[in-house]
């Protein structure tokens, strides 16, 4: 009943080509982004929004990265942490080498540089596919991590490789509360999210989704993969690169190397199956599934008096089970789920 | 000349602990078209079940491993039809994805199950260098590895001979092939998969005993599955001689450069040369030095 569109007529191409055509999303967007800009800084608590919130945009940002590269241009890859690292510490070299430096102005260089190693190693992709792709992102994200460990002026010389990153300033209004710091990952993120909606409705996105379909045929009808995929390496690195210097300024204070290990390479890869693969919406919804995952099994644990130990090795447990559920059940993961629920809502209370 | 030799000597032999891990990987791509990234948590399943058993209830290492091969072909059964049977026919894509889910669900219960300390693993192979060599050609070579090379060798002629003399091995070769195909001739592909997968879990068990008497049975086995992936794209999927050519390739140049590249860049190369040494040869040749060349059509 709440939600139908009878009614609701286009008139113009330009009210047609809207990216929420139905009137109920728009005001629900709204709505989302009044309670996310407004109420979550003045109710949250200091740990919801440094320990839940902030990490979960920044790891949403992650895998809208990942989502572009893998869910639709189809090129599996397994080093996005180190495309991270390489945003985070090109980000935090920039501030720290540059004096006067904009942080936003850092974010932006950090990503683009992501980018261009996104695109050196995303140049084996023209020649091989599949697992084989898959294995030669591997190496990106050995590489990267020992080129951070064994090159000092990456680190700044600093003798444990451990770095404590600059306060983030801009116009100079310090960041450093968690609800200052929730608003600016937040205003990036949103802004961020939105350009790669319209990426993907671009003619750009169509020709990523033509290459995943079928590459050869998109090669056919005028596409060129050689551009098409390096600009999908290159876009989903830099978004990835964002979001790695995100997670050291706002969310982490410091880097490491290790901080960008494998480990979080698959993190990000999760949140992308169990979110939705192809699916702005499902980064999003995958990046909060993960996040509270683990608190979750915590709390569950220790209602239960299980050791640490135990809880740990549930949660990769429950992390690998969840993954091979949902390629068996729902292959289009959780956004597929809010489709249906919402295709559901369009006819209730009737069933056809 | 002899260091050089050392390093090469030994640099073959851990390629041959490579290739073991990698002729794992092979077997199954090649049977079922799945490219099993859980491998590696296999060989640290085994093995940990397998030292586990002896160090909780106590039985002798000779009764642990046969029940850790029947643990095995339990979780072969398991995989198969919990995981694989719901995935026919789904992109090749989206196995590869749920067996890294499998090898996060396989670590997690290997160390659910038997902790996650790391425990040390007693083979009756002493880790010496053999003295025969050392005396006539004054080379350091451990005697263990020259052992791991020799059962190595002797799992390979088994998986031949497997492969090409008996009646599994002639439908495993046609499910290989086609899977409808053979299908339609009769051949039950559920069964065959079984098979694969505990021929899988076998070598990986051999791989996993010989590594953990190395370094000790821990979690870090499962990495082993890292290092065994540029021997895989450098010998090619689908290859067994392309697994220990290129684990052979790979370990031998992974040593050289280490010792001779790498003091000139800060060592500790060894995690990533493995990788863009394979890198670097995809670009020449993207199917490996044995793998099949696929000629795609639209």
């Amino acid at each position: 009943m709440l939600y139908r569109e009878a009614g609701q007529f286009k008139t113009s191409y330009v009210a047609d080509g809207q990216i929420l055509p139905i009137r109920q999303d728009r005001v629900a967007l709204c709505a989302l982004l009044a309670v996310a800009l407004a109420a979550v800084p003045l109710l949250a608590s200091p740990y919801l929004l440094s320990a839940i919130l902030i990490p979960f945009l920044i790891f949403a940002l992650a895998a809208l990265g990942l989502n572009m590269l893998t869910g639709y241009a189809g090129q599996l890859s397994l080093g996005t942490a180190a495309f991270m690292a390489v945003g985070a510490y090109a980000s935090f070299n920039f501030v720290a080498r540059i004096p006067g430096m904009p942080l936003l102005l850092a974010f932006i260089l950090g990503g683009l540089c992501a980018a261009l190693v996104g695109i050196a190693f995303g140049l084996p992709s023209l020649r091989i596919r599949g697992f084989y792709l898959a294995a030669a992102t591997l190496a990106t994200q050995f590489f990267v991590i020992w080129c951070l460990t064994k090159i000092p002026y990456l680190t700044n010389y600093s003798s444990s490789g451990v770095v404590t990153v600059q306060t983030m300033q801009i116009f100079g209004y310090r960041f450093v509360s968690p609800q200052a710091k929730y608003l600016l990952v937040l205003g990036i993120v949103s802004l961020m999210a939105l350009l790669a909606k319209n990426m993907i409705r671009s003619n750009v996105g169509r020709s990523w989704m033509a290459i995943r379909d079928m590459d050869m045929a998109a090669e056919v009808i005028g596409f060129r993969p050689l551009r098409t995929k390096l600009l999908a390496f290159a876009v989903s690195s830099f978004y990835c690169g964002v979001a790695g210097a995100l997670y050291a300024f706002a969310y982490l204070g410091t880097v490491e190397p290790e901080a960008y290990s494998l480990d979080l390479s698959f993190r990000i890869l999760f949140m992308v199956i169990i979110g939705g693969v192809g699916s702005i919406l499902g980064s999003f919804l995958g990046a909060a599934f993960i996040v509270l995952l683990p608190i979750f099994l915590n709390m569950l644990a220790h209602a239960l008096g299980l050791a640490t130990n135990y809880a740990s090795n549930l949660e990769l447990m429950v992390f690998g089970g969840l993954i091979i559920f949902f390629l068996i059940v729902e292959p289009h993961g959780l956004a597929r789920l809010w489709q249906i629920g919402k295709e559901k809502l369009r006819l209730w209370p009737f069933p056809h | 000349m002899s260091f050089f030799i050392e390093v090469l000597l030994g640099g073959l032999l851990s390629g041959v602990m490579y290739a073991l891990v990698a002729i794992g990987f092979v077997l199954i791509y090649k049977a079922s078209g799945v490219f099993n990234f859980a491998q590696g948590a296999m060989v640290f399943f085994a093995a940990l079940t397998c030292v586990g058993m002896v160090d909780k209830f106590g039985v002798s290492l000779w009764l642990a491993i046969p029940l850790t091969i029947l643990v095995m072909i339990a979780l072969a059964l398991a995989i198969e039809r919990v995981v694989l049977r719901p995935l026919v026919n789904q992109p090749e894509i989206t196995l590869f994805m749920a067996t890294i889910g499998l090898a996060f669900f396989i670590e997690g219960l290997a160390q659910l199950l038997w902790g996650s300390q790391v425990r040390k693993l007693e083979l009756p192979i002493e880790d010496v260098p053999n003295e025969y060599l050392m005396e006539h050609f004054n080379i350091l070579v451990s005697q263990f590895d020259m052992t791991a090379a020799v059962v190595c060798a002797v799992l390979v002629v088994a998986l031949a001979l497997l492969f090409t003399k008996t009646r599994v091995g002639r439908a495993l070769r046609a499910v290989a092939d086609d899977h409808q195909a053979a299908l339609a001739v009769g051949i039950p592909l559920q069964r065959i998969w079984v098979v694969v997968w505990s021929v899988a879990g076998l070598v990986a068990l051999v791989a996993g005993l010989l590594w953990g008497a190395r370094n000790g049975v821990q979690f870090a086995l499962t990495f082993i599955a890292l290092k065994a992936l540029p021997v895989l794209i450098l010998g090619g999927f689908t290859s067994v001689p392309g697994a220990i050519v290129g684990g052979l390739i790979i370990g031998a140049s992974e040593k050289l450069a280490e010792v001779y590249i790498g003091p000139m860049v800060g060592g500790g190369i060894e995690g990533w040369f493995p990788y863009v040494l394979a890198l670097l040869f995809l670009l020449v040749r993207p199917e490996g030095l044995f793998g099949e060349k696929i000629i795609r059509r639209i």
